[in-house]
């Protein structure tokens, strides 16, 4: 468990603190943040509004006329020292891929940077066992936990102006589940035709922070039928107990 | 019901109200009204709660046409030149208009957006409780998605209560956008916030409901412009590789990866974000508790508006009275050019 005396109150604004676990991409750091998360849920502690776990840091938003930065930051300090890191949601999404091809337009340069067939690196791709850091940057963004270190690839030079919804993507040492389309630095491997935001459907977001994510590979052909059941509210990735 | 429709909108017109709660976790930032104190204001004219759906109009050339039944309707925020047919509309006044009656808005002058409240309110279907359109997201009701001539928003019908009602807003704060440094401020020099605190800045042209970029000197991160990425509220201001601050707004995404050096504070957000492209800002710092007494006298305000609205003794047909509902109509112009020069 990381000392306590590494944990860091700062404000953002007079509306808004973050609550920072440590400095770096670390499961052990995440499973602190999400554990605070929990403990602050179920804690109903006046002002605060809303939050947004991250990787190694909780943001915390609330109202400044019920409570104030001093007040609210002792308070986080005392439920971070009872909370337990959290385990695993329990949660694990089953999430169907196309790989590669139009799907995945980076799938053959991402295999060749690494000696790998396109075979074998989708393969690594998905059997991995992945958990869901945060969510964040734009609606259902899920940034992953778990890629395997052999297939991990910095991330292009030049940033595309344009990645499609769904896509399946690595950066660096991440992961990702994309929803809506968007730029992106990070190579794009497959696409999933799941939506993890969908305003139209109850509920709107599936992902939560916390939960574990497999990815399943589908042929091509099917992506049709996946896509069409996708439009009309299905969720398209299983939900499975760990 | 009746309808307003768009006859003409530039780029940066939408519904919006105060916003969208409880989907930052997911991805989803608020959006919401860029000029709280201009929605709560419009909205408490027309009878409507403070955090009601109105139009938020943009800076530019914009045009409705009322179809259906008579609306009542109120404008409040940038100031502009308004008219229906050839009478002169003024802002911070409710004003009954009939089916064939058009409002034409002219570019906003010193400001950046002018909300129009409607008595009865907009009529659309909620996601997390709000109407407010989130492009990125594809998100917003009855318009997902900034206005376009064409477009048709169904609205309530004006109430047969004759009379119609005013507001002088409280006066308008001046001087520095008020921050709290925070919380990367540590990734940059004494020097560095000292250049950040001490410099004129200009509101750039690629500014947006996402974030207002400034132009003036740059200013860099003596640890570097890569973070792991974290949470970003409202108003916050990060500093990017290329040294130029970007404010994050209501469109904003929720976590990003750049340094943020500090945030503005709730009470000053309204004012940053009627600040146009061009024109001239400082930042001053104040600590947390400063930045408490801030908030909570700010929500004061806001809650203290809706009892300045009164009667309008000069809205009879008097020219007189016209003219002195038009002077007042300009000195409760929050938002002219002065409130940025110091």
């Amino acid at each position: 468990m990381t000392a306590l005396t590494a944990l860091r109150i700062l404000p953002c604004g007079d509306a808004a603190l973050t609550v920072e676990f440590g400095a770096d991409v670390d499961p052990a750091v995440n499973a602190r943040v999400l554990g605070l998360d929990a403990a602050l849920g179920s804690a109903a502690v006046a002002g605060v509004l809303e939050t947004i776990p991250t990787y190694r840091s909780l943001f915390v938003q609330y109202d400044p006329v019920t409570t104030g930065f001093a007040e609210l930051a002792e308070r986080l300090r005392e439920l971070a020292g009872t909370s337990r890191p959290a385990a695993a949601s329990g949660r694990v999404w089953s999430v169907p891929v196309v790989y590669g091809g139009e799907f995945g337009i980076d799938l053959d340069a991402v295999a060749r940077s690494h000696d790998m067939d396109t075979a074998e690196l989708a393969r690594r791709h998905a059997v991995a066992e992945y958990r869901i850091y945060m969510i964040g940057f734009t609606p259902g963004f899920a940034y992953l936990g778990g890629l395997d270190p052999a297939i991990a690839t910095p991330r292009r030079a030049e940033p595309r102006a344009h990645t499609p919804e769904g896509a399946i993507m690595i950066g660096g040492v991440q992961a990702c589940v994309q929803c809506l389309a968007a730029p992106s630095g990070w190579h794009v491997l497959g696409r999933t035709p799941m939506r993890n935001f969908d305003p139209g459907r109850d509920p709107v977001f599936l992902m939560a922070a916390g939960d574990g994510v497999r990815f399943r590979a589908v042929p091509a052909r099917d992506w049709a039928a996946l896509e069409r059941d996708a439009a009309r509210g299905a969720p398209v990735a299983e939900l499975a107990a760990s | 019901m009746s309808v307003i429709a768009v006859e003409q909108a530039g780029p940066a017109t939408s519904v919006q109200d105060a916003g969208r709660f409880g989907a930052l976790r997911y991805g989803l930032s608020s959006a919401g009204a860029m000029d709280r104190l201009s929605l709560t204001a419009a909205n408490a004219l027309v009878g409507q709660p403070a955090d009601a759906a109105t139009v938020e109009i943009g800076p530019l050339s914009t045009r409705f046409a009322v179809r259906g039944g008579p609306v009542r309707i109120a404008l409040v925020g940038a100031a502009r030149d308004i008219a229906c047919g050839d009478r002169r509309v003024a802002l911070a006044r409710t004003l009954r208009l009939e089916p064939g009656d058009t409002l034409a808005l002219r570019p906003a002058r010193g400001g950046v957006y002018t909300y129009l409240a409607v008595e009865g309110g907009i009529s659309g279907t909620p996601v997390y409780g709000s109407l407010s359109v989130h492009a990125r997201a594809g998100l917003g009701s009855p318009i997902a998605r900034p206005l376009v001539a064409g477009d048709e928003i169904p609205v309530g019908s004006a109430a047969d209560t004759p009379g119609e009602r005013r507001l002088d807003l409280p006066p308008a704060e001046r001087g520095p956008i008020r921050i709290v440094l925070g919380p990367q401020d540590d990734y940059f020099s004494a020097d560095q916030i000292a250049t950040f605190l001490d410099s004129e800045w200009r509101v750039a042209p690629a500014s947006d409901r996402m974030g207002y970029r400034l132009d003036g000197p740059r200013v860099a991160a003596a640890r570097g412009h890569n973070i792991v990425s974290d949470g970003i509220a409202n108003g916050q201001i990060q500093i990017p590789g290329s040294g130029q601050p970007l404010v994050l707004l209501a469109d904003r995404g929720t976590t990003g990866g750049y340094p943020k050096i500090a945030c503005i504070v709730s009470a000053d957000l309204g004012r940053f974000a009627q600040t146009p492209p061009g024109a001239k800002l400082r930042f001053a710092a104040v600590d947390v508790d400063a930045a408490r007494a801030l908030a909570v006298a700010w929500r004061a305000t806001l809650d203290g508006v809706a009892a300045r609205v009164e009667r309008d003794a000069g809205s009879g047909p008097s020219s007189e009275s016209l003219l002195a509902a038009n002077l007042a109509g300009s000195a409760v112009n929050a938002f002219d050019r002065d409130t940025w020069s110091h």
